[in-house]
């Protein structure tokens, strides 16, 4: 936990930061609209933070959350009873694409990068070649509901959040957790003391997947049938990762700062819409703040080196 | 590119017969070009199209041109054991740089070609810098360095600006008999990196920053210098292909880089090509192999008008078939 | 570790502090009292400044003007197949390419990669389906990309065809190759112009500006004086959707509504409703909201909705999904159109100029839009939310399966 404090510290500097600008922001329903806009992400990132850890990486959740989305519009086709069927069909896939993603980077050797980067392509075909180019029916209104709707005035998408953060945080404390981690530091030292780490792996590849089904469910709900849902979200979710102080290469970091690497950015983003910096600055600013993140923190592991200047 | 995919690896030896073992990986995608070339054929044959006509191979290296001169420079960055997601930017950014300093008279040429090539080397130089000096992972420093070019592009220009004169068009649409001047500079990249890999101590010192780095500066290459010359020479690539697009689109666009996703794709083409994504191993030879299946991939899906979802299906899946192939003959050897 | 914090803090501090100097380049005063500015682009703020930011560099006086002109005009050709009509015809002879047939057509497109050109090139291929004489329709998707369209181009001008239609993916960049094709074969573009004249025809709807104006000139009709008005535009720079937003800054700059706030939302829905959210919550309510493009105009509805407000007049496009939307919820709105059923007309053009028959040297085609009053002829139950409404497709073959719709 101490390792994550730098990231909490950001991430409360950017907070009132735009409390001063906008003193709103700290009232409830401000401030709980932000963070329902921000689960998605967070949880994306929590996703990804199992993967990263274990020394791989995920590139297919942007375009599974697209392929999500437009599998569950098509399927629902605006009717009541098939929502709760495909949502769990959605949790399905989710895992079902992990698990893939798992078993062929773990039992075909081939580097995640490419695995997941291949299955990007994969699922962003095909989801259109079965709808026959862009998206058909309707999500449904109890579907959108998840991502809409509020339960009196905490949002669902709120709670889910909530919930999802605590599985993920009591998953790294459990033994599979410190598998994982050992598996992404060293996986030779892991294996030869007793760690399966194909089999952890794996499982890392299938969290990613459902988080991304999570996602889905909740982008989805609240904004409604897109043709480019997904698009950009796996490099935003690398990025809240290693903004948290997760350490690409595996083996380092915390899931609690991962997930507030994911509120930083979100908050930062919010933050520039506030400045007025619109369009043009705005990737320039995000360059330059992740490369000093990152930067700033690799300072301290001379053990990093090794993954970085390789 | 992650820590546990370099273990196991052979360490960095010094032998003429190593480095030319290092390039062994190109043989199977030159045998699945030599298929890929006999199915086309016989499509191009059934569909009532010819194949090896000079229509279709000029259009074959017209087409693979820019890709293959940016991904001879990923390969150098791969082998070295980094990465570069900054290329599809700087391409944008070099394409404008060109046309504007050109601004469609004869006489801008020389600075525009410079100024592009200086531009290049210097985003190279941060990236190489980001990566060792301050020790931020290659997917990370060229990430962040992409959003600062396109931040830089997004401020500066709404739409395609500049002009090149008619004299540079040469360059994007001459040709002498089937080979076009595009394909010629691109051989001409590819030859020089294949001779700096393979025949200068430089070449053999990004095998060895790749293979090991530990062992490498162990046996005292400066590692960090490698890395960095390696950034600089990728970016110039991408500089190169920034040259060859203003010169074939008629201006500088600001969207040129990212539209051709030469980004990933580049990378896709160096592993196609038998690059371990990891580093070390590997050479040009594969990757032009890598370049040149997939334009051929793309020439038969133009001949069938495949749509453009299938074609994504189909990419996706030769590229993982192939990596899991390569790993395979890996763990057989 | 003491150490290390501090070194983040200052990191922090230091991205805290440069903010609002980068935000300095963007200082125009805020309309209300909130302190908060506006994301609307810097401009010189007179007495009678609307908001509404400097005007593009993309706005030409004179064609803005013919658009306008050509919103009143009155289109020759027959009123029920407006993909055959066109305004202010100037034919042309085309007798020089007279050819008996069967016809081998070729066409070089940009993309598919959304749903406007999706349905577009689902009615493209119908339309030539439904024409005997073409035997041969070689078709090649550039997938976005400018350089494999040039090769494209290229490819397609050695296979023999009898005309060549191009949808270019850049105006400026595809010219050299559109006039590298023109003296092997007849040349017609459509969507997107190129900078020469060589091309036979160039087909388009009216445009951008009168786009843009249409939904202007109803919220300045609909939102009472005074009235704060939220522009959402996809992204900057782009030449067809400058001209919307600058016909709509003209129309506003002559109003007495006030343009709160000029916003980017990349064409992403959930953007969108944040924006919108956003806006409610600073200002209290909304009055208009006007729209670049009709994607994503139900997020902004949805975001009343939550926000339990009432939905002020606005306006999209002609999306099913929008459409079914207005009347579900009865909204004051308007939908202009940048019409489908322009990705017909090339293949008719081809033909005309393949039988020597004269066509218009800039085919302008009627760009209608849907109000209230004609709503329900357009809202088309069954078809897919993004499906386009105006894609003339209905007397086509395989209508509406082929267009992912249901009878």
């Amino acid at each position: 936990m101490r390792r994550a404090l730098p990231i909490f510290v950001v991430l409360a500097g950017l907070l009132v930061a735009i409390a001063v600008v906008n003193p709103y922001f700290l009232e409830p329903t401000a401030f709980l609209a932000f963070v329902k806009r921000a689960a998605p992400l967070v949880i994306l990132a929590a996703g990804q933070y199992f993967v990263i850890v274990s020394g791989e990486f995920d590139l297919s959740v942007g375009s599974l959350v697209t392929a999500e989305v437009v599998i569950a519009a098509r399927l629902i086709d605006g009717s009541a009873e098939a929502t709760w069927p495909v949502l769990a069909l959605m949790i399905a896939f989710g895992l079902i694409v992990g698990l893939v993603n798992g078993a062929v980077t773990t039992l075909l050797r081939v580097p995640s990068f490419i695995t997941t980067l291949g299955m990007l392509l994969i699922l962003s075909g095909a989801v259109f070649l079965w709808t026959g180019g862009s998206p058909r029916g309707a999500l449904s209104e109890q579907f959108r509901q998840l991502g809409r709707g509020s339960l009196g005035p905490v949002p669902w998408s709120v709670l889910i959040l909530v919930a999802v953060a605590a599985a993920a945080v009591w998953a790294t404390r459990a033994r599979f957790g410190h598998t994982l981690v050992a598996a992404g530091d060293n996986d030779r030292a892991a294996a030869l003391s007793g760690v399966r780490v194909a089999r952890v792996r794996t499982v890392a590849f299938m969290i990613s997947g459902l988080s991304a089904a999570v996602a889905a469910i909740l982008l989805g709900g609240f904004a409604g049938v897109s043709a480019q849902v997904g698009k950009g979200l796996e490099f935003q979710a690398i990025t809240a990762v290693v903004l948290g102080g997760v350490v690409l290469g595996g083996g380092r970091g915390s899931v609690a700062a991962a997930m507030a690497g994911a509120f930083t950015l979100e908050a930062l983003f919010t933050l520039l819409n506030l400045y007025g910096i619109s369009g043009a600055l705005e990737p320039a600013v995000q360059g330059v703040i992740i490369i000093a993140a990152v930067a700033l923190g690799a300072v301290r592991f001379p053990r990093a080196r090794a993954a970085a200047a390789s | 590119m992650t820590q546990q995919l370099k273990l196991g690896r052979v360490p960095a030896g010094g032998s003429l017969l190593r480095r030319i073992s290092a390039d062994r990986p190109a043989r199977p995608v030159y045998v699945a070009l030599v298929l890929l070339v006999v199915l086309g054929w016989l499509v191009f044959a059934l569909d009532g199209g010819t194949f090896l006509g000079q229509e279709n191979i000029v259009g074959i290296q017209q087409r693979s041109a820019a890709l293959g001169i940016v991904a001879v420079g990923q390969t150098l960055v791969i082998l070295a054991g980094s990465l570069d997601l900054s290329v599809a930017y700087l391409i944008s950014l070099t394409s404008l740089v060109t046309a504007e300093i050109m601004a469609g008279a004869d006489s801008g040429v020389p600075a525009a070609v410079a100024a592009a090539l200086a531009v290049s080397a210097l985003i190279g130089l941060v990236n190489g810098l980001i990566v060792t000096r301050l020790r931020v992972h290659a997917f990370i420093a060229t990430l962040g360095v992409a959003l600062v070019v396109r931040g830089a592009l997004d401020a500066r220009y709404d739409g395609p600006a500049g002009s090149v004169p008619e004299s540079f068009q040469h360059l994007g649409y001459d040709r002498i008999g089937p080979l076009p001047v595009s394909a010629l500079l691109w051989a001409a990249v590819a030859a020089g990196a294949w001779l700096l890999l393979s025949r200068t101590r430089l070449g053999y010192r990004i095998y060895a920053v790749g293979g090991d780095a530990e062992v490498a500066r162990l046996s005292g290459v400066r590692t960090e210098r490698v890395v960095v010359i390696a950034h600089v020479l990728c970016s110039v690539c991408a500089g190169i292909a920034g040259l060859l697009l203003a010169s074939r689109l008629g201006a500088g666009a600001p969207t040129v880089g990212t539209d051709g996703g030469y980004d990933l794709e580049s990378i896709a083409a160096v592993v196609l090509g038998g690059t371990a994504l990891a580093g070390g191993r590997g050479g040009v030879a594969g990757t032009v192999g890598g370049v040149l299946l997939l334009a051929v991939l793309d020439s038969i899906f133009n001949q069938l008008e495949v749509n453009s979802f299938a074609k994504d299906v189909v990419r996706g899946v030769i590229l993982v078939a192939a990596l899991a192939i390569y790993a395979r003959g890996r763990r057989t050897r | 570790m003491l150490s290390y914090s501090r070194r983040f803090l200052a990191a922090a501090a230091l991205a805290v502090l440069t903010l609002p100097v980068a935000a300095c380049t963007s200082d125009k005063p805020a309309p209300s009292a909130s302190g908060a500015p506006s994301g609307a682009p810097a401009g010189s703020a007179g007495p009678a400044d609307k908001g509404t930011g400097e005007q593009s560099k993309f706005f030409v006086q004179a064609d803005y003007d013919a658009q306008m002109a050509m919103r009143k005009a009155q289109p020759t050709g027959p009123s029920d197949k407006p993909w055959e009509q066109s305004i202010d015809p100037q034919l042309i002879d085309t007798a020089k390419y007279k050819k008996a047939g069967p016809y081998h057509l070729c066409f070089s497109n940009a993309a598919v990669d959304n749903p406007w050109r999706q349905v577009g090139w689902k009615t493209m291929q119908a339309e030539v389906a439904q024409h005997k004489e073409i035997t041969k329709f070689t078709a090649l998707d550039a997938e976005g990309k400018d350089d494999k369209q040039i090769s494209d181009i290229a490819e397609l001008t050695g296979k023999g065809c009898d005309a060549l239609i191009v949808s270019p993916n850049t105006t400026a960049t595809l010219t050299p190759a559109v006039s590298g094709a023109c003296p092997k074969v007849p040349v017609i573009v459509f969507d997107r112009g190129v900078q020469t004249d060589c091309p036979v025809t160039f087909i388009k709807p009216i445009g951008g500006y009168a786009f843009g104006a249409a939904a202007a000139e109803f919220l300045v009709d609909k939102v009472p004086a005074g009235g704060k008005i939220l522009a959402l535009r996809i992204l900057p720079g782009v030449d067809v959707l400058e001209t919307r937003w600058s016909a709509a800054k003209v129309a506003f700059d002559k109003s007495d509504l006030q343009v709160v706030g000029v916003e980017f939302t990349d064409g992403d829905a959930a953007k969108t409703k944040s924006v919108v959210s956003d806006y409610i919550q600073r200002y209290g309510k909304l009055d208009g909201v006007w729209m670049d493009a009709g994607a994503t105009a139900v997020a902004a509805v949805e975001a009343f909705e939550d926000a339990g407000q009432p939905v002020p007049p606005i306006n999209g496009e002609d999306q099913q999904d929008f459409l079914k939307k207005w009347s579900d919820a009865k909204l004051t709105a308007i939908a202009p159109t940048y019409p489908t059923y322009q990705w017909r007309t090339p293949v008719i053009a081809a033909l005309k100029i393949l039988k020597g028959e004269q066509v218009p040297k800039v085919w302008n085609l009627p760009q209608p839009a849907i109000t209230q009053e004609n709503l329900a002829t357009y809202l088309k139950p069954g078809m897919p939310p993004l499906h386009y409404a105006l894609c003339g497709c209905e007397d086509l073959p395989g209508y509406p399966e082929k267009w992912g719709g249901t009878s």
